[in-house]
């Protein structure tokens, strides 16, 4: 633990965000608030996956002109995997936010403790 | 000590005493006294202990009744509150503990930034060394993302179209719904930015910068940053502006609900298509000769541009479709 935040600066702040973004997920009665702690996790994968593919002293991982040494780069594929994710991301997004919005037209309000207990009463 | 003395007479030594001095008669004649039923009650008196037990099962009804009472007063003043707070600190403590061994797992991994991390293996260093002769992609993710791992790319399209299509289902306006539209929580600007002139007027200057830089790092892909996932939401994104600047009847004329997913079908399908003619070749090993060109122009790189454009319009009309569907309900 005494080098996390020498050696494992990034990480740990991905591991933080995360705890932030779960700890939003699971205190917000607002459905809104709710899907903004999922991105907030989102995006601390996405900050774990990108310090992973970090290599000390390398280039981005573009072709420079003379340069075709394999070990003058860092690691493309942690950005590919990035990419996945955020394209997975937006559309996981869109569908909460599409859903929160037919509940809000059904309940008019978005908090989820109200929601259950207006459910419960439509379905008796 | 009175308490002895008094229980003395039922004792099992006053018996055994009794016995001793005047023989078995004497504890026969008990016996048989004992077995003698006791008289009945008056009706009088049986009457009393049925009022009495009435009395006592109303009083402990009235007793039970007035403790669920004070229960449910309580769940619902104070109970509410107190189990609220159990939650939240419950809930802070399984994520403080997530967090914790989240931290000690981190700690055990090796250095940011080191070579020797198990992450850099042979795969990647493949990718980099044989990349730009075998992809013709200077942008190594690019070759990575639409050549060695183009099914991938192709999942993640289908993935937005299906996103797409999921919320076109959901927020779709019901014509004939005679209530009309119920506001939405998430429009924020509430009203029609149509016709706001600043709006109007640095749209004319911004959008046709926009969609050129959308275009060309779509187009640009293979050779420098950028690729049909960045490019296209910058294009969704200049839609977007031009939709509110411009009045979003002009631009829904022109994209469509069916012109739209017509668009985003061909591309997925131009992708599937030429992926499978690759796959195919690739595995019965057909030579299949796509000009790779000269690096660092556009016209290189073989598939990987073409497959970008298809990328970067899916994006682009998915981000604008979201967009539309969010604020109006319909394209």
């Amino acid at each position: 633990m005494a080098a996390l935040f020498s050696d494992h600066l990034y990480e740990a702040a991905a591991m933080l965000l995360f705890g932030v973004g779960f700890t939003t997920l699971l205190l917000n009665r607002n459905l809104l608030k709710k899907i903004i702690g999922l991105n907030v996790m989102d995006t601390a994968v996405y900050l774990f996956l990108a310090s992973m593919g970090y290599i000390e002293g390398r280039f981005p991982p573009i072709l420079r002109e003379g340069v075709t040494d394999a070990s003058a780069y860092v690691n493309p594929v942690p950005a590919g995997l990035v990419l996945t994710g955020i394209v997975v991301s937006v559309s996981v997004t869109a569908l909460l936010l599409a859903l929160t919005v037919r509940l809000y037209e059904r309940f008019r309000t978005l908090n989820i403790d109200e929601i259950v207990l207006l459910a419960r009463k439509g379905e008796k | 000590m009175p308490k002895i003395n008094d229980r003395y007479p039922a004792s099992a030594h006053k018996r055994v005493s009794d016995w001793l001095t005047n023989g078995f008669t004497g504890l026969d004649r008990e016996m048989t006294q004992a077995e003698t039923p006791p008289a009945a009650p008056s009706a009088e008196a049986a009457g009393q202990a049925e009022d009495a037990f009435q009395e006592k099962a109303r009083r402990d009804r009235e007793r039970e009744s007035d403790l669920y009472a004070r229960l449910h007063h309580w769940s619902v003043t104070r109970g509410e509150r107190q189990a609220r707070l159990l939650y939240r600190f419950l809930a802070v403590i399984v994520c403080g503990g997530i967090v914790f061994f989240l931290l000690r797992t981190v700690s055990a991994l090796p250095a940011l930034g080191r070579v020797d991390a198990p992450v850099n293996n042979e795969v990647s260093y493949r990718y980099i060394s044989r990349g730009p002769e075998e992809t013709g992609a200077v942008n190594f993710v690019s070759g990575m993302i639409l050549d060695y791992r183009a099914f991938d790319t192709l999942g993640e399209s289908s993935v937005l179209f299906l996103a797409s299509c999921a919320v076109m289902m959901l927020l779709r306006l019901d014509r004939d719904d005679a209530k009309g539209p119920v506001p939405s929580p998430l429009s924020l600007t509430g009203g029609d930015l149509h016709g706001d002139d600043i709006l109007r007027a640095s749209s004319l200057v911004l959008f046709p910068v926009i969609a050129l830089f959308g275009a060309a790092v779509v187009l640009n892909g293979h050779s420098s940053p950028g690729g049909g996932f960045a490019g296209g939401a910058i294009l969704g994104g200049a839609l977007m502006l031009l939709s509110n600047a411009a009045g979003e009847e002009r631009v829904s004329r022109l994209i469509t609900e069916r012109r739209a997913s017509l668009a985003i079908f061909t591309a997925l399908l131009f992708y599937a298509g030429a992926k499978s003619v690759v796959f195919y070749t690739g595995a019965n090993g057909i030579p299949l000769d796509i000009p790779l060109g000269e690096p660092f122009s556009i016209l290189s790189a073989g598939l990987i541009l073409p497959l970008d454009m298809c990328v970067g319009l899916i994006v682009a009309l998915t981000m604008y479709g979201f967009y539309r569907l969010f604020t109006k309900g319909g394209y």
